[in-house]
């Protein structure tokens, strides 16, 4: 069958001619700019197989199943749910029962062409100013939202970069979030600002420097929790930080100590006594500045204040920088060897740091607006929908459903199946999602109660309970939750 | 081909999986457990051949149906032959109408003849064949979107009555509809029977020459389809309520001519909000709609 720009896929004897943009009959392998790729619409079910290993250990994926169900696995009692491509409309929901109530899940893939992820990078170094454009490939694909208690808050994707701009922009963004949500690294810069490799559950890498910490907490923060440990072992103690610089003698821990004043003059703006802010600018050296030189975020110290001999710790808000200073005759900071008193608290300080994530949440919409008109009462349809009798879930992970309008949610990607994602040439990114809804909840709504038997008249001996071996995720049948609850 | 099929059991441990190029089987047994064993068995050594066996004779099952033609020899592709012979002479339909049905038929058959259990299903992408023994039920939630969770209805199917098949068609689906129905969904007695049933039913509900409907040539989007020059409903503007009651008038005649002539047993039509329920009230046939009260009232 001649047709000038379809191509002919061979994954299957079905032999489908696929014209560009369009999927073969499996909907799994499409043209792409002349290219077969796999798309996977149908992706849910072959990674729920492919993690079964992990989350039904019986499946041993290396060996063909031969048929035989182990005894212990075949006692779940949540038997409800199949897969479709997105829209194809089709009844498949079998209810079975769990703990006397009927359940229906409708397990799907979503096609999310206005999705995207939010990031949370862990680091204190500047990855560029808020607003700024995040590329990859060099195309734009996002823009840094904040920084908000340590860490660095980006947002890529969503419709604007997906399918409102370039056709190679639109389709660098859905590479990109395809990348993330799967797991895997990917680089990106930001508009005057810096590179980042990110990468779900790993520390980020800013400017091919990797984060190892978060810091325990803002310079000031930083004086507070650690001043009775410098107490007597050192005269002065100055916190690097980009936000809110610690200064030991000024900071109320300090004085409530009776630590002595050193008459110390900082860079930048004083906030209150010992807090200080803009030291320096932004940048990926100490505390989240560009300075190299702790020293030169410090002004001379005066003669009426400060003393030969004045023993100084600069550190960072990670531990990772610190230097020792002592005043020499003329009052100027010369660097010495850490005092190993002093160096037992710049290590707790790296302690108390805890470990720097990339952390990717996908955003994803499923549709939210009922259209109203033709039901009765589509209020309480709607809500019912968003509220009482739809779980939601994510490849089986828990997702927080944004409240409002549509049934917007987030879901952290490192508790979904590796590989859960796929694309469509569209661009748009493929995901799995699973809408769960008890039968009882479901009849509530429409009132037909009398019609429907409880299955566990007709098989008493059903209903045992499957555990799921992802412990850190409710069981997407179990007991309902209150919604937006994480776990 | 034994190696290109995936065979496996979901998470859950209980149901099977089976998929091979574009068919994708979720099955499930209830009874003893050394029974569904065989049967799962059973269904895993019928699949691995049903595709390429499809595959040898698929330049007849996509030329329209005609009973003085020449007829495949395969098991499915007769399966298939039978549940689209009924329209053969009125309209146009080849057996690739039938094809989820027919392979959900096969599978169940090679279930049942192995082994004995209470009830069990074969799904193929929402086209289902159903087994039940003595007093055995299913219930079955219908939806029409994924992306709109809702179940607009439900359709009870129990051992006293005929019906084994379900199939769902519409625009939306998979495959290419000529009309507009968001979702047909037909009970019938066989799995087969259903899914040309539904494709019927939804090529019915249609609003011919409407500006808002958006329809390109089959063949200018899948080179080899089977529907050839046809005209496939590819978008569906915002309708009339009055238009969309004339749409579900012209399926509805159509289910109930089917229903007459015994060709399906239930079937539950949704396009943009609402819904009719053509041969439900039966006892142990139900199909309910949730905004239904409207349709039952």
């Amino acid at each position: 069958m001649p047709d000038d720009d379809a191509i002919r896929c061979d994954a299957c004897p079905v032999l489908c001619y696929i014209k560009p943009g369009r999927a073969g009959a499996c909907d799994r392998y499409a043209n792409h700019e002349g290219q077969l790729v796999r798309v996977d619409p149908h992706v849910v079910l072959d990674k729920a197989l492919s993690r079964g290993s992990s989350v039904v250990p019986f499946l041993d994926r290396e060996h063909e199943w031969d048929g035989n169900i182990v005894g212990s696995t075949f006692v779940t009692a949540i038997g409800a749910g199949t897969t479709y491509p997105d829209y194809k409309p089709a009844p498949f929901i079998i209810s079975s029962e769990v703990d006397g109530v009927d359940m229906v899940t409708v397990v799907t893939e979503g096609i999310f062409s206005y999705c995207g992820v939010k990031l949370k990078i862990d680091t204190d170094r500047y990855l560029g100013p808020e607003q700024n454009v995040v590329r990859a490939q060099g195309e734009p694909v996002g823009h840094v939202t904040t920084s908000e208690y340590g860490s660095q808050m980006l947002s890529l994707g969503g419709v604007r970069h997906l399918t409102g701009g370039s056709r190679k922009e639109g389709n660098v963004t859905c590479d990109t979030l395809l990348n993330l949500c799967n797991g895997k690294a990917v680089e990106l810069t930001v508009d005057e600002g810096a590179s980042v490799v990110v990468q779900a559950g790993q520390p980020p890498v800013v400017d091919d420097v990797r984060e190892e910490r978060m810091r325990v907490g803002c310079g000031s923060a930083t004086i507070g929790m650690f001043a009775k440990q410098w107490f007597g072992k050192v005269d002065e103690v100055v916190v690097v930080d980009d936000h809110i610089t610690g200064v030991l003698s000024e900071h109320q821990a300090g004085k409530l100590l009776g630590v002595l004043a050193t008459g110390i003059k900082m860079k930048g703006r004083r906030s209150t006594p010992g807090r200080y802010f803009q030291v320096a600018e932004p940048g990926t050296a100490w505390g989240g500045t560009n300075i190299e030189d702790p020293l030169s975020i410090l002004l001379p110290f005066s003669r009426k204040t400060a003393w030969a001999g004045l023993r100084l710790l600069m550190v960072s808000t990670t531990g990772e920088q610190h230097a020792y200073f002592e005043l020499d005759e003329q009052l100027k900071p010369v660097e010495k060897q850490l005092p190993d008193a002093l160096r037992e608290s710049v290590a707790r300080i790296k302690e108390n740091c805890e470990p720097a994530l990339c952390t990717v949440l996908f955003m994803g919409g499923a549709g939210g607006s009922l259209r109203a008109g033709v039901t009765e009462n589509p209020v309480r349809l709607t809500h019912s929908v968003r509220d009482a009798l739809t779980r939601v879930t994510c490849g089986g992970a828990p997702v927080y459903i944004w409240p409002g309008g549509g049934i917007t949610f987030m879901v952290d990607v490192s508790r979904m199946p590796e590989n859960a994602f796929g694309y469509v040439p569209t661009p748009a990114l493929v995901a799995p999602i699973e809408f769960t809804l008890k039968l009882d909840d479901y009849k509530g709504l429409g009132g037909y109660v009398d019609q429907v038997r409880p299955l566990a008249s007709i098989m008493p001996d059903e209903g045992r309970r499957h555990v799921s071996a992802r412990p850190e995720n409710p069981w997407p049948l179990g007991p309902a939750q209150p919604r937006g609850s994480d776990s | 081909m034994r190696n290109r099929a995936q065979i496996g059991l979901l998470p859950d441990g209980r149901r099977l999986y089976l998929h091979d190029g574009p068919i994708d089987l979720i099955i499930q047994a209830f009874g003893p457990a050394t029974q569904i064993q065989a049967a799962y068995r059973a269904a895993t050594q019928r699949f691995v051949t049903v595709l390429d066996e499809l595959c040898s004779e698929l330049t007849i099952l996509r030329q329209p149906f005609r009973g003085d033609g020449p007829q495949p020899t395969g098991v499915v592709a007769k399966r298939m032959a039978y549940a689209v012979a009924p329209y053969a002479s009125q309209t146009f339909i080849t057996p690739m109408a039938a094809v989820a049905g027919g392979v959900a038929e096969e599978i169940l058959e090679a279930m049942t003849s192995a082994a004995d259990f209470a009830r069990a299903y074969v799904n193929d992408g929402g086209d289902i064949a159903i087994h039940l023994g003595p007093g055995q039920q299913f219930i079955v939630g219908m939806v029409e979107r994924p992306d709109r969770p809702s179940l607009f209805g439900s359709a009870i199917l129990d051992a006293d009555q005929p019906a084994r098949g379900i199939a769902t068609s519409g625009w939306r689906g998979r495959s290419f509809s000529l009309g507009i129905a968001d979702a047909v969904t037909v009970l019938a007695d066989r799995a087969a029977m259903a899914d040309a049933a539904a494709t019927i039913i939804a090529n019915a509900v249609d609003l011919p020459g409407h500006q808002g409907i958006t329809r390109r040539r089959a063949c200018d989007l899948t080179p080899d389809s089977d529907l050839g020059h046809r005209l496939v409903t590819q978008g569906v503007g915002g309708l009339t309520a009055h238009e969309v009651a004339t749409a579900l008038d012209a399926g509805e005649i159509m289910a109930y001519s089917l229903l007459h002539a015994g060709l399906i047993r239930a079937a539950a039509l949704r396009l943009q909000d609402e819904t009719r329920v053509v041969g439900a009230g039966r006892e142990g046939l139900e199909i309910t709609s949730n905004s239904g009260s409207l349709v039952n009232a």
